[in-house]
């Protein structure tokens, strides 16, 4: 907006080059960017996009087999081939970095307080003694309650987001110049999420510190940037302020971006559609502690009483946060794990059917998991993945009936019907949840209970992946059970949403009603905090 | 903590009775007995001396006595050994082992430590290569082979160092056995402790620290070496009860007085009591090595802490 500001880090020709057994990777091609005093700049891009690898080069943080040339000018001083010692005194005290992982970011080993006052020592000199009430100081304005007791906490004592609090403060310890947020709440929750981006709002806002910020999330961007660079595999696709690129888009990658965002309808098949799956007082409970010798042992609520109806051809979108209980319920409705209450599918009662009694039932039944990667065994061939189940339930069928349901599977989640003689590691992860979706659907399943299918995709991926599934709803007249913590894509997919918090329904309505008009403060809290772009 | 503490001492008591029922059992059903010797005793000799050691009563009975004994600290006398008591036995030699035992660990877990961690720092380098190299003929070389090799070069050609015995006890004369008993479990803490330090230099949480401006040094001795340790630390216990308690084989090298031949004699000679003795103490050291151990991880991860 204000382009009279000073520059202050200047980034020319700046290229990140790995090496592999495979030859030399450039995941950063030549970029220029300039980061101005107190602006938040966005640098957005898909994964792989080199958008993390252009700061961890500029800040000297690359793995092992990884190099940075080219320049980077913070207030006239070159940080590409700084000596360690030098660049010490820059990294941590006036240009420092939050990261995406708060769970993982902190020595699981110190207290909070020895950590955030690590910096303040070698930056400032002094004693960890002296520290101490900077320390304080800090944690309260990063709003963590009870600052004085918390200080000696461990951080497995907390939670993400207070971690991610706890970096924040250790971020600010030196009054930075420029801080560098990479992917700050891709790990949190979406309230946790709008708290934090709000904690770091309102700091820059006091301080005036420069803000980087690096996400794939354009919600984000055009809620806390002030200047907006788009990147693609390497390189800066176009710069401009925020207002110029979500409205006046030039570059084709940046108009594909903002119309990857999940949109259209879906329509409720009607009062009179049948109901196929249905769950009466559905109650999951885990057991906690315990153990042989274990000293207390105590029963934890995952699902608790909640009656859930669907119809044919309808998508039931599932909502709520990690915690909340969503993926048990799905899982208790296909009878997987152990759980109280009526379970009705078609005419059949599967209250009581155990393991055995299921299996015939399982073919109907299908499940999709969250991690395109974990899911797929990698010792196997997409064909052996995808045709699994038919040695399950329609043994009578030959190799080349099996070969030939394959590629009817592979051709309708539009993949090459070659990739059944390739292995999963070969694949994208858009792909290999193409694959996922295709070893439930040549089983002519029913209902498909869909766990978080888009959440690891990149946003033009996920577009994809709804288009797919919607479509093979309509062809095969399918059933679904959405879960997903991302409300745009819920909005996009189901036409009857059910918010789920604590184990319970909270509120539960057509899409449009809960999304027009949210009743309880729980779900209005969960639609302010997503930022849709 | 001392709830813990009192806890895990209170479940060492069933841990030692199972050992002590197993081994005793055991012992008793492999063929022959103290005093079948190469040339066999009169019948009556032997009958004589089977009931002077109640070795004629019917073996339940035989094991009831001895738990009975052992309850009260009495185990019994050597049959082998035959003026002295196990506990006297015991009690002279192991002394002479704790203390070489001692230091073997000292040196094991020193040098193992930094002998790892200049390997991580200089992963794949050729000083890595080398100390990978040699920490596998540690583990591959039997102590049998080592200590000669040292005594050969040491003693003999170089005349630095006695060949053996323990002495006047001076570290002269515990050098050479230090080195055999300590080399196997110095190979097992270096490849131990590289291991894990290269991996903890690839945790996140390392990727803070130096993003934060903090020299190298303190990186790697603050951070990544105390997350580093905790899976040395584990190995700690089972090597330290391997070392204190003494080697058949080195002490049998280098002439050492201490207790880790009874266990080998003891059982090609069928003492029974001198084995089971012998089996009692290891098994005393092993269980308070763990939990010490345990105790120690839980100052190092506050994660475990034991309240």
């Amino acid at each position: 907006m204000n382009d009279s500001r000073e520059t202050i880090l200047a980034v020319r020709d700046l290229k990140v080059t790995f090496t592999t057994p495979d030859g030399d990777v450039q995941a950063v091609k030549g970029i220029d960017l300039d980061i101005k005093a107190g602006e938040t700049l966005a640098v957005v891009g898909e994964s792989g996009s080199g958008k993390s690898q252009t700061m961890m080069g500029m800040m000297g943080l690359l793995a092992g087999n990884g190099r940075v040339t080219g320049s980077a000018k913070y207030r006239g001083q070159e940080l590409v081939g700084l000596p360690l010692k030098a660049l010490n005194k820059v990294r941590g005290a006036k240009i420092t970095m939050i990261f995406q992982e708060p769970m993982t970011s902190l020595d699981p080993l110190y207290t909070i307080g020895r950590q955030i006052a690590e910096p303040i020592v070698q930056h400032r000199g002094g004693t960890f003694k002296q520290a101490r009430a900077r320390v304080l100081e800090l944690l309260e304005l990063v709003g963590i309650p009870d600052a004085k007791r918390r200080i000696d906490s461990y951080p497995h004592e907390m939670s993400g987001g207070q971690r991610q609090r706890v970096m924040i403060a250790m971020a600010l310890a030196n009054d930075p110049d420029i801080l560098i947020a990479d992917e700050p709440t891709t790990a949190l929750d979406v309230t946790i999420q709008a708290q934090i981006l709000d904690l770091l709002n309102s700091l820059q806002a006091k301080f005036g510190m420069a803000v980087v910020l690096i996400t794939h999330d354009l919600g984000i961007v055009k809620h806390f940037a002030s200047r907006v660079a788009v990147m693609r595999r390497g390189e800066v696709v176009e710069t401009g302020t925020t207002a110029d690129i979500f409205e006046r888009p030039q570059a084709d990658y940046t108009k594909m971006l903002l119309a990857a965002e999940p949109h259209g309808r879906k329509a409720s098949p009607g009062d009179k559609a049948p109901i196929i799956l249905e769950g009466k007082n559905v109650a999951v409970d885990y057991a906690t502690g315990g153990g042989l010798f274990g000293k207390k042992s105590g029963v934890f609520r995952a699902v608790d009483n909640v009656n859930i109806r669907l119809k044919e051809g309808q998508t039931i979108g599932i909502v709520g946060e990690s915690g909340s209980g969503k993926s048990t319920l799905g899982r208790a409705l296909l009878r997987l794990v152990p759980s109280t209450g009526r379970y009705q599918f078609g005419a059949t009662n599967i209250s009581d059917f155990g393991r055995s009694a299921m299996r015939p039932l399982r073919k109907q039944l299908q499940l999709v998991f969250q991690d395109p990667y974990g899911s797929l065994s990698p010792r196997q061939t997409v064909g052996e993945i995808i045709t699994e189940g038919l040695y399950v339930h329609e043994p009578q069928l030959s190799r080349a009936e099996r070969d030939k349901r394959a590629i009817e599977a592979l051709k309708e989640v539009r993949l090459d019907p070659a990739a059944r003689n390739r292995y999963p590691h070969e694949f994208s992860g858009g792909q290999r949840q193409r694959i996922a979706i295709a070893r439930a659907i040549i089983l002519k399943p029913k209902v498909v209970i869909l766990d978080e299918p888009t959440s690891a995709l990149d946003r033009s991926v996920q577009g994809q992946v709804i288009d797919l599934l919607r479509d093979l709803q309509k062809t095969h007249g399918l059933s679904y059970i959405f879960i997903s913590h991302d409300l745009s894509v819920i909005k996009a997919m189901s036409d009857y949403v059910v918010v789920m918090k604590n184990g319970k329904i909270v509120e539960e309505g057509d899409t449009d009603a809960i999304f027009e008009a949210p009743r309880e403060n729980y779900t209005q809290t969960l639609m302010n905090a997503a930022f849709t772009a | 903590m001392i709830s813990f503490v009192l806890r895990r001492l209170a479940s060492a008591v069933p841990t030692l009775f199972i050992v002590v029922t197993i081994s005793f059992f055991l012992m008793r059903f492999a063929p022959g007995g103290p005093f079948n010797l190469e040339r066999p005793l009169p019948p009556q000799t032997m009958a004589n001396l089977m009931a002077t050691y109640h070795l004629d009563q019917p073996l339940w009975s035989q094991y009831v006595s001895y738990i009975g004994n052992a309850v009260t600290g009495d185990f019994g006398p050597s049959y082998v050994y035959k003026d002295n008591t196990v506990a006297e036995l015991i009690g002279k030699g192991l002394p002479y082992s704790m203390e070489l035992g001692f230091y073997a660990l000292l040196l094991a877990l020193v040098g193992g430590v930094l002998a790892g961690t200049i390997a991580a720092l200089r992963q794949n380098s050729a000083l890595d290569f080398l100390i990978m190299s040699v920490s596998t003929m540690g583990v591959t070389v039997p102590n049998f082979v080592v200590g000669p090799v040292l005594t050969l070069i040491f003693a003999i050609t170089l005349s630095w160092l006695p060949a053996g015995s323990w002495g006047d006890g001076s570290l002269r004369f515990l050098i050479l056995p230090m080195i055999a008993l300590a080399l196997p479990q110095l190979a097992v803490f270096a490849r131990l402790t590289r291991g894990s330090m290269i991996e903890a230099l690839h945790t996140d949480h390392i990727r803070t620290a130096r993003a934060y401006g903090l020299p190298a040094r303190t990186v790697v001795i603050t951070h990544a070496m105390r997350a580093a340790l905790l899976p040395v630390v584990s190995y700690l216990a089972p090597a330290a009860a391997a070392l204190l308690t003494g080697s058949a084989v080195v002490e049998t090298i280098f002439t050492i007085p201490g207790v880790g031949r009874y266990f080998v004699l003891g059982a090609i000679n069928r003492d029974y009591t001198l084995v089971m003795g012998t089996v009692v103490l290891i098994a005393i050291f092993v269980i308070v090595f763990n939990l010490l151990v345990d105790i120690l991880y839980g100052l190092l991860d506050p994660r475990v802490r034991h309240d």
